[in-house]
């Protein structure tokens, strides 16, 4: 390790998704000298460039716009803050001392050696199983998306999606634009998870979306040629006798996510296990700064939101960590702060995004809890 | 199936032709894209099959975690072909269990993820 | 039997009529008109800025449901494209003596053309009559949500939201 050479930065973004994009413009236009952000994919963006859909929230969200263009102005606005992105780089350690080991095909291992870490690095999609899960044609639904808007290819004609959330209604849309049929949506609760009107837009193209269904088994010797579906009981538990076969040659699971919390694991923050933002988030407070100083969290990270969550925390961090480094002054840091904080606090508002704002508010008392039992004399 | 018209995407760019073989036939690929998307265009689902059951595997993330995808590449065995690029003349097998290291196969892998 | 947006995932008839974007049918009678069938509260706004007669107001915060302001919506039209959801519609009883139009926000391909014949479509996805493509408005303002009007019967003008370009595949 002490052989590796070192690289020094004032910020290091772990993510080039939308949260980490986001935390770099801000930290780097504020006036921090040397930002870094991350990336161990191909393309910066995250999840950006599959999202071919119009945006939610307000204006300063840039609703209205598809995710494929916000992805693009974005990274215009990383230019011209002229933070630096490392692509195809992996962020595989970060040590006691908080420096990050990466490793890159170009540059070889390095070891970062930064001010200020700001983890924004998204999360990952949950399987079911069940028989047949193992067949060719059954994938994520996020697979299913990156082949048709990123690779341009079809897995398949005839889809089965299990999940009616926000992804598996967004992806059954994007699936037959991209010119396959989606024979049916399964949602295993009685009601439908995702917003309304991504459910109207499937329904009016003739698709069945069946709450209080699920998946019993995936048919095929080599691939999925179809699917047996079962009805479930108030309990959840599947009633004999109501199975269907449906035609289909890909399933996809829309299940939920879960977030990619490794690395900020590794640097012993502080974790609690909430469900509603997908499972153990690392706790952080008001300025998004984990329980490890210094150690910052922004996006589905910190508990799986949306898009224009994922900006305005990025934000946050970004101006937080340009505060903490001198570069806003107090007054100036904790306006800009409380503005962000306004438009989060908006964005978790309504069916939806109260029972977040409720777990936001949890992770941050217990931050505080933590913070008050470390520093008490 | 490729996806030549799309109404967000708009009309497919004419890019370059690769022409890789997959099991000995030659099939069409397009510069720049990873093995998986050239094999599911040519309708090749089967990536290939598990050491104890003979079960098929095939695309199921599509960002290189998982693992199910990995064929025999050139003759380097376990490579995540949803995230590796097609090159002219690759030679691609669906791979059986843990696959094999073939003696041609070129002797940095630096290529391969 | 669970009626509405979150069981059937198309809103009712009570969901529409109590939402604040949907115009009373006196208004409807009158001549073209923005339909917004947004009745769920989620946090959204662009409908506002759209507007350019000031007809569409969220105010704060922004998760309250769009109101139509019915005299001052004239149906241009300019909002159907705009709504991320793809919720809003618009429709013209006076367009002729048989016919209504009925203007739709549409992003398939492939893109039906002017004077062709179509399925008109329920929001259920049902095929519930014919329609007549009038014009489709694919301009680049519109950032690729093509708007298209169709014409007919107006017993029909409030339950057509889709239509089907081609048959329905055998599967």
């Amino acid at each position: 390790m002490n052989k590796m050479r070192k690289h020094k930065v004032e910020v290091a973004v772990v993510g080039a998704g939308p949260a980490g994009l986001a935390a770099a413009i801000e930290a780097a236009s504020a006036g921090a000298k040397k930002v870094l952000i991350i990336d161990e994919n191909t393309k910066a963006g995250g999840q950006l460039f599959k999202q071919i859909h119009k945006f939610f929230g307000s204006e300063a969200h840039l609703a209205g716009t598809r995710g494929i263009d916000i992805g693009a102005k974005l990274l215009k606005e990383v230019e011209k803050s002229r933070a630096e992105i490392w692509l195809e780089t992996i962020v595989f350690a970060i040590y006691e001392d908080k420096k990050l080991a990466i490793i890159n095909k170009a540059k070889g291992s390095r070891l970062i050696e930064a001010k200020k870490i700001i983890f924004a690095t998204g999360a990952s999609e949950n399987v079911i199983s069940f028989p047949g899960w193992t067949l060719p044609g059954v994938m994520g639904a996020g697979a299913a998306q990156t082949m048709v808007n990123l690779h341009r290819v079809l897995p398949g004609r005839s889809i089965l999606m299990i999940g009616s959330g926000n992804v598996g209604l967004i992806v059954s849309y994007q699936l037959m634009q991209a010119g396959a049929e989606v024979v049916a949506v399964l949602e295993a609760m009685p009601k439908i998870g995702g917003y309304g009107v991504h459910a109207s837009k499937i329904r009016r193209a003739g698709v069945s979306i069946l709450t209080s269904h699920t998946i019993k088994q995936a048919n095929g010797k080599d691939f999925v040629e179809s699917a047996t579906i079962i009805k479930l009981d108030e309990k959840g538990k599947p009633i004999p006798g109501t199975e269907k076969r449906l035609k289909v040659d890909t399933i996809c699971l829309a299940v939920g996510l879960s977030p990619l919390a490794e690395l900020a694991w590794m640097a012993g923050c502080k974790f609690e296990y909430i469900p509603e933002l997908g499972g153990f988030v690392s706790l952080h407070n008001e300025d998004m700064e984990t329980s490890v100083e210094d150690i910052y969290v922004a996006g589905d990270i910190t508990g799986v939101e949306e898009e224009n969550t994922a900006i305005d925390e990025g934000r946050l961090a970004g101006v937080s960590v340009a505060g903490s480094l001198g570069y806003l002054s107090s007054r100036e840091a904790n306006e800009r702060k409380q503005i962000i904080r306004d438009r989060l606090k908006c964005l978790r508002m309504g069916p939806f995004g109260e029972v977040r704002q409720k777990a936001k508010e949890k992770i941050m008392k217990l931050w505080s809890n933590y913070h008050e039992s470390r520093y008490k004399v | 199936m490729r996806i030549v018209n799309h109404p967000i995407l708009g009309v497919m760019k004419p890019r370059k032709r690769v022409y890789i073989k997959v099991d000995g036939n030659k099939i069409e690929a397009i510069e720049g894209e990873p093995i998986l998307a050239a094999l599911l265009a040519n309708g090749i689902k089967v990536c290939r099959y598990t050491k104890k059951r003979n079960e098929p595997r095939g695309l199921f993330c599509a960002i290189g975690r998982c693992t199910d995808c990995v064929m025999t590449v050139n003759g380097v065995p376990n490579v995540r072909t949803c995230v590796t690029l097609v090159e002219e003349e690759m030679r691609i097998e669906t791979q059986r269990g843990l696959g094999k290291w073939s003696k041609d196969r070129p002797t940095n892998s630096e290529n391969f993820k | 039997m669970n009626q509405g947006i979150k069981y059937r995932g198309c809103p009712s008839r009570e969901e529409l009529e109590n939402s604040p974007g949907y115009p009373s049918a006196e208004r409807v009678n009158k001549g073209p008109v923005a339909v917004i069938e947004c009745v769920e509260e989620i946090p959204c706004n662009p409908c506002e800025a759209a507007c350019p007669y000031g007809a569409i107001k969220v105010g704060e915060p922004i998760i309250n449901l769009p109101t139509l302001l019915e005299n001052k919506c004239i149906g241009c039209g300019v909002c159907i494209a705009k709504c991320p959801g793809l919720a809003i519609f618009w429709v013209d009883l006076t367009y002729s003596k048989d016919e209504a139009l009925v203007a739709i926000p549409y992003e398939y391909l492939p893109l039906p053309q002017p004077g062709e014949r179509v399925e008109a479509v329920s929001r259920e996805g049902k095929t519930i009559t014919q329609g007549r493509i009038v014009k489709v408005d694919n301009r680049k303002r519109n950032d690729r949500t093509a708007v298209i009007y169709l014409a007919v019967k107006p017993e029909f003008a409030q339950e057509v939201r889709s239509v089907r370009v081609f048959p329905k595949r055998n599967s």
